[in-house]
């Protein structure tokens, strides 16, 4: 029981993890690349912003399914019978 | 919670487990395994009742929002005002102009389905996502109350339901095939599945590569919104079990996911823009 719960808890701490680092990467670049070209032409920065939004959300889907298996594994623990 | 702390923890874990657990049970009414239909008491005659069942509180929540959304809104369009309009009209059209921007940016043909498609489609997320502000256990005990019944499980948002996504996602997904049968045909639909990136000799790579593609937007949008809501939510249900601590934190979470919330239904139905966008495009 103990052991199941500690690598439960391992798990999704590891699962939190690899997906904030993924994101954050993710994030940076897109976030980046949006103020650099925004900079560059201001008259686009409407347009690219709807496109910023888009792609986040490409960005966002893996790891945010991710953390809601973490919090399904770590609060309804299907694990340990 | 401070004393003692390796006691305590076990216990504390226990009985916070439980409160969690106990949150995101659904009011479930169906057939009970002997054969009579009724409510579920407990989560295991809920899991015992397995396809023959709905959830009442995700069903009542989501229509009662949905027909909230059509009454304001026809409301306002009956007594629409071209002078000097009133502060819910001038919010229902910045509503609409804000919808139909996002539409004319992103859809590229006409079509006079897309853009009240759209408008309902963020409405009613938005609607629905806002009862994530509703204090966590505010429903709940209102409907333990009503109900006369302290174990009732009772969840008030409905987008925190996987059936509510994937209904949501699906009838999208159905619309993209329509769509794309009806601007390309039943041939160049299939076609631009099996032939696209490297032309009919790869056929079976090509399909490998675009079926995965295709049907993953419907699953993506549904796990989308479903996980972005469903950890808002549990990260609510963490910081109600911190005793009064919780007050400034949960002002804290709701300050950051009133970010979240229109944003996911913004996109929900951006990428349903898009992708009816690219199912009415030719090649």
């Amino acid at each position: 029981m103990e052991t199941i719960f500690a690598n439960t808890m391992l798990a999704a701490a590891l699962i939190f993890g690899i997906c904030g680092a993924g994101t954050a990467i993710g994030f940076g670049l897109l976030g980046g690349k949006l103020i650099e070209s925004s900079a560059r032409q201001p008259e686009l920065a409407p347009r690219l912003q709807v496109q910023f939004f888009i792609v986040a959300a490409f960005v966002d889907v893996i790891s945010i399914i991710g953390v809601g298996m973490a919090m399904y594994f770590i609060f309804v623990q299907p694990f340990s019978v | 919670m401070a004393e003692n702390a390796a006691a305590t923890t076990e216990a504390a874990y226990a009985s916070g487990g439980e409160y969690v657990q106990h949150h995101l049970g659904f009011l479930t009414y169906g057939k009970h395994p002997d054969g009579h239909w009724g409510l579920a008491h407990t989560q295991e005659e809920a899991n015992d009742m397995g396809f023959w069942s709905i959830h009442v509180d995700t069903m009542g929540f989501s229509l009662v929002l949905g027909a909230l959304f059509l009454a304001l809104f026809m409301k306002v369009g009956r007594n629409i005002n071209a002078g000097v309009p009133g502060g819910l009209q001038n919010a229902v059209e910045l509503l609409v102009e804000f919808v139909q921007s996002s539409v004319k940016s992103s859809y590229s043909g006409h079509s006079p389905f897309i853009a009240p498609l759209a408008l309902s489609i963020f409405c009613w997320i938005l609607l629905m996502n806002l009862m994530d502000l509703v204090p966590v256990d505010l429903i709940p005990l209102a409907a333990q109350a009503l109900a006369g019944n302290p174990h009732l499980s009772f969840k008030a948002v409905p987008t925190t339901d996987l059936n509510i996504t994937f209904g949501l996602s699906l009838s999208v997904f159905i619309l993209i095939l329509v769509y794309s049968v009806r601007c390309k045909g039943l041939g160049g639909f299939l076609g631009e599945l099996a032939f696209h990136p490297f032309g009919k000799y790869a056929m079976p790579f090509n399909l490998v590569m675009e079926l995965p593609a295709f049907l993953a937007k419907p699953v993506s949008l549904a796990l989308r919104l479903f996980g972005n809501l469903f950890a808002g939510e549990l990260i609510f249900l963490v910081i109600a079990l911190l005793g009064y601590w919780q007050f400034p934190l949960h002002f804290v979470w709701a300050v950051f996911h009133l970010l979240v919330i229109p944003l996911q239904a913004y996109l929900f139905m951006m990428l349903t823009i898009v992708y009816l966008n690219q199912a009415s495009q030719h090649h």
